[in-house]
């Protein structure tokens, strides 16, 4: 039965669109003049993080530099998501359009994306793609800007947008320090923008909706809506855009299968939240610190209670363990510790109490990890055992 | 330009760390904020001589209204920031991340090498870690690599910090050691995990003396010189080379820069070593016979017109000079034909010295104590055997001479001074500034400058200033005027010279040489930042402040000297009476000088 309170919306994979007119229309406008549509739209980056898309294009916009370069991230590794693939199956041009806006804005000619290296099929038909849509560029629009595609090599870490470009340099994929940030140094020193995918399509669509209308979609601090990836135990796995500020209670009515006892919200880097806490929780990204108002890359796990959340918890730490670039020691150890702790744990060979101490440290990760990849651990650790902490034990 | 420049480097930024307001340069890292508000932040992965990787993250703070504690040598100060370096929360990461250090460690501290000057037992014994905290997580089953005769990588001791890729990348050029592999299986290794011998490696040991544990230190072989030296039919002889006088002192309690001499030369006697010479005896002879060197390829080139390889350049640094074989096998002629004044000695250890004490140089034992770990190697080069015998028998650091010191439980502090031995014991001050970057160079000037022109070098002192210091590349620019009738050749010639320390400095000269713009005439080079008083084999921690510590003692050490030049020594003067006969003659070209060989870059 359709529930009325998900609101369902369909901006991305909307056919009814235009690149060139769109384009057209924006570009009429001065740089500053897109800039402040955007940040009037609230859109905020669709990867995750969350960091105003009109802020970023404003720091990149306002530093001097002979180039710039745009960066579409197409590394979606999180497990659990996988709406950019769809993306650049469905609607390739309206990424490139984002990528063009985003340059003429910043006033970059090179825009690159960095396709995940599992995504490698889609190339050939990009390739057309892009061809296509800066020939139109080029000639009808009369803006010189050029894409490239670079394909990753299969590391989770070059996500993380400073290590996907210390990947693009030929050196290894680890984050970098921050401070300096992309649009101050990025590729190669200079200013660059690192968008996700799904990020520039909602820059191109704020140009056709008006950033009136999206700001008032979803709901204060998290405007808009977003593609969620629903996979698990769900009769209903797939893609769906939805407004934010969805309950978790109304997403469960909606895709699980009755028995729901736990969503994980953001992939293995995520947050578990249990049934309990179901109608507590909406999906946006203010109070992310809090818990009860949770941002997301888009992954959406749905365990029932067949599900063993030791299991669940198990995978998500050898993943971890193995994807973690290594730099950093708390990520590089702390992730082996979390693993071997809970399975001493449940083998019996430490005690009950020494959970507590597993919780410490992933406090300690969550605080003083280099990267995303390292603080987020920190969460997805603490969230699952401090809801499960009986399935931790016995 | 220049001004907008001079403007950004000035902008001052305020911030409050523990409660004091400082002022600092837009840029400085909160690390240095605090350091120069007299507050020590932990550090691990850090290091003054390298680039900041903020990998560690021992010296996390608290910036009040930040998500998370941030790595304050990473982040630069911001205005109106308030950091808090020491509450319950930083100082509980920061246990933690030791802990997990700790967990990942070969903890056998009572067998490490490092044991007492180890960065991580330091900050662990400090910060009381409980070793049971965490599961161990210590790989089993690797291997130390013993495959290099200089240097022994023990991955099981390696914390990661990736201090000794930094230095072999940045400071080196080198780029033996490198990162491989994510997760946990991220570790430092070589080329294709090759064993050390088998890549290109320059056995400089800047990685030892930047690693913060044991897991690399050098190859080590007192224990055999114990054994020589317990041996009766065994006549074992050990010369100091100038730098390890100025440091051995660091690591017997002796503040950094202290000059420990004579107090050194007594504890080698009293260890039992039938002879105790002086590296700089064969320093000043390299003097000699490098300096006639130079003087016959400038005759070559102005009076024969000969094509001559110029600039000439230094051969002392075996790290240095395995680098110029590996990385520009094709201009090895610009080096200098002269051994090392280690090999040097070596060779007329077994000949010369041994004919004038009576002595079967079949029983000799010759030991050098080095600054270094590449002469170790240079030790062991096959063709390294010009006396019939191995010249060099064994190479040791200065810190293998400080802990054999240890070991013989002698209370070095309270020792009296003694003299070097005779014969291959006299030597001069500008063999002892052999030591310092530049000091080559300027030992070399003071001779070569002399002969050519019959006048002393017109420096107040001797101090030749523009080739001291630290700067990467030091320049000079001679002319010479009124020689003497032998050399008339070189009237009104413009003698430029060059000095570079560190091979980043050294592939600086190459390039020039190899795009054929080297401006120069002779060039001095040192594989080691700051020169042997920096080497691989120099007590550690090292750092510029403690370089140029030990530079100064070099000099004081110099102008403390009666004969200030080599061509004055009296032992110098008496090898080439009864023994070389002449600079550059049939005996020295046997025993003095080498040949150099191309080896690959992979």
């Amino acid at each position: 039965m359709p529930n009325d309170s998900l609101k369902r919306v369909d901006f991305i994979f909307d056919k009814d669109y235009n690149c060139k007119e769109v384009l057209y229309d924006a570009f009429k406008l001065t740089r500053d003049e897109i800039i402040e549509e955007i940040i009037k739209s609230g859109l905020r980056g669709r990867g995750g993080a969350g960091f105003y898309t009109g802020v970023k294009w404003k720091y990149a916009r306002e530093e001097l530099a002979d180039e710039k370069v745009v960066i579409c991230n197409a590394d979606e590794g999180e497990p659990g998501t996988f709406k950019d693939r769809a993306i650049l199956e469905e609607v390739p041009s309206k990424v490139l359009a984002g990528m063009a806006l985003c340059g003429k804005v910043i006033g970059a000619k090179k825009g690159y994306i960095y396709l995940r290296g599992e995504y490698n099929y889609l190339k050939p038909k990009l390739e057309q793609e892009i061809n296509k849509f800066t020939d139109i560029l080029h000639s009808e629009l009369n803006f010189d800007f050029n894409i490239k595609i670079f394909s990753g090599a299969g590391a989770y870490v070059c996500g993380e947008e400073t290590a996907l470009l210390n990947s693009m340099e030929g050196l290894r994929g680890e984050p970098r320090n921050k401070p300096p940030y992309p649009t101050h140094s990025g590729l190669f020193g200079k200013p660059t923008v690192v968008n996700n995918v799904e990020t520039l399509v909602y820059a191109v669509m704020v140009f056709k909706i008006g950033a009136e209308k999206f700001k008032n979609i979803g709901i204060q601090g998290s405007s808009g809506s977003k593609l969620f990836s629903v996979s698990g135990d769900t009769p209903k796995s797939g893609i769906y855009e939805l407004e934010f500020g969805m309950k978790v209670s109304d997403f469960v009515n909606e895709f699980g299968d009755g028995d729901a006892k736990a969503v994980q919200v953001g992939g293995a880097s995520g947050f578990c939240v249990p049934r309990k806490a179901f109608d507590k929780t909406t999906i946006g990204y203010q109070g992310k610190l809090k818990g009860n108002s949770l941002p997301t890359g888009g992954s959406m796990m749905i365990f029932n209670s067949s599900r063993s959340m030791y299991n669940v918890l198990h995978n998500y730490l050898e993943f971890f363990v193995e994807e973690s670039c290594g730099q950093c020691v708390p990520c590089r150890i702390g992730t082996q510790q979390l693993l071997k702790g809970i399975e001493a744990i449940k083998k019996g060979k430490k005690s009950s109490e020494y959970l507590e101490n597993l919780l410490a440290l992933s406090e300690t990760m969550r605080l003083t990890s280099k990267c995303g990849l390292g603080q987020s651990v920190g969460n997805s650790f603490s969230s699952i055992v401090e809801n499960f902490k009986e399935e931790m034990i016995y | 330009m220049k001004d907008k420049n001079k403007n950004i480097a000035e902008e001052m930024v305020k911030l409050t760390i523990d409660g004091m307001e400082i002022s600092v340069k837009k840029g400085t890292s909160i690390l240095h904020a605090a350091k120069q508000l007299g507050i020590y932040i932990p550090t691990l992965c850090h290091h003054e001589d390298l680039c900041v990787a903020g990998n560690c993250r021992v010296c996390v703070v608290d910036v009040e209204g930040w998500n998370t504690l941030t790595a304050s040598c990473a982040t630069p100060a911001i205005d109106g920031i308030n950091v808090k370096t020491l509450t319950p929360k930083v100082r509980k990461a920061r246990k933690d991340i030791i802990a997990l250090l700790v967990s990942e460690h070969n903890t056998q501290c009572t067998t490490c090498y490092r044991s007492t000057n180890c960065e991580l037992q330091t900050l662990s014994s400090e910060y009381n870690i409980d070793n049971e905290r965490y599961i161990s997580v210590l790989k089993k089953d690797v291997e130390i690599d013993k495959s290099s005769w200089a240097v022994e990588i023990d991955p099981s001791k390696c914390i990661r910090c990736q201090r000794c890729v930094r230095t072999c990348s940045q400071l080196q050029h080198v780029n033996a050691l490198t990162v491989a592999g994510k997760g946990k299986e991220m570790r430092i290794t070589t080329f294709m995990d090759l064993p050390l011998n088998d890549v290109v490696c320059t056995n400089c040991g800047q990685c030892i003396i930047h690693c913060p544990t044991g897991a690399l230190t050098e190859r080590r072989y007192f224990d055999d010189i114990w054994n020589a030296i317990g041996d009766p039919e065994k006549h074992v002889v050990i010369n100091t080379a100038p730098s390890v006088r100025v440091a051995l002192g660091e690591m017997l309690g002796f503040p950094v820069g202290t000059r420990v001499t004579g107090k050194m030369v007594t504890a080698l006697k009293k260890i039992g070593f039938d002879a105790v010479l002086d590296t700089d005896f064969a320093a000043d002879l390299t003097i000699m016979e490098e300096g006639f060197e130079l003087l016959h390829r400038l005759k070559r080139k102005f009076v024969d017109f000969e094509d001559v390889a110029l600039p000439m350049i230094t051969s002392c640094s075996p790290g240095w000079v395995k680098y110029i074989e590996h990385m520009y096998p094709n201009h090895l002629m610009h080096l200098s034909s002269c051994k090392s004044p280690q090999q040097m000695f070596g060779a007329l250890a077994k000949t010369y010295y041994a004919d004038k004490k009576g002595i079967d140089p079949a029983t000799i034992v010759s030991v050098a104590g080095m600054p270094c770990a590449a002469k170790k190697f240079e030790a062991n080069r096959p063709e390294m055997n010009d006396s019939g015998f191995q010249d060099v028998d064994a190479g040791l650091t200065t810190r293998e001479i400080g802990y054999m010191i240890k070991q013989s439980g002698m209370d070095f502090l309270s020792l009296e001074d003694s003299e070097y031995d005779s014969i291959m014991g006299e030597s001069s001050g500008a063999a002892v500034i052999f030591g310092a970057t530049g000091g080559v160079m300027e030992a070399a000037l003071r001779t070569v400058y002399e002969v050519v022109t019959g006048r002393e070098i017109p420096f107040k002192n001797l101090a030749i200033t523009p080739a001291r210091g630290l700067e990467g590349v030091k320049e000079a620019s001679i002319i010479i005027e009124n020689t003497t009738p032998e050399y008339k050749f070189l009237e009104g010639v413009e003698v430029k010279v060059a000095i570079a320390h560190g091979l980043k400095n050294a592939r600086t000269i190459m390039e020039q040489i190899v795009a054929g713009k080297s401006p120069y005439i002779f060039v001095e080079i040192m594989a080691c930042p700051g020169g042997c008083i920096g080497g691989g084999g120099q007590p550690i921690p090292t750092n510029d402040e403690i370089r140029r510590k030990r530079i100064e003692a070099i000099y004081a050490e110099d102008e403390g000297m009666k004969i200030r030049k080599s061509h004055e020594v009296e032992e110098i003067k008496q090898i080439y009476r009864e023994f070389l006969k002449e600079p550059l003659g049939h005996k020295s070209h046997h025993l003095l000088h080498t040949k150099y060989r191309k080896r690959n870059r992979y």
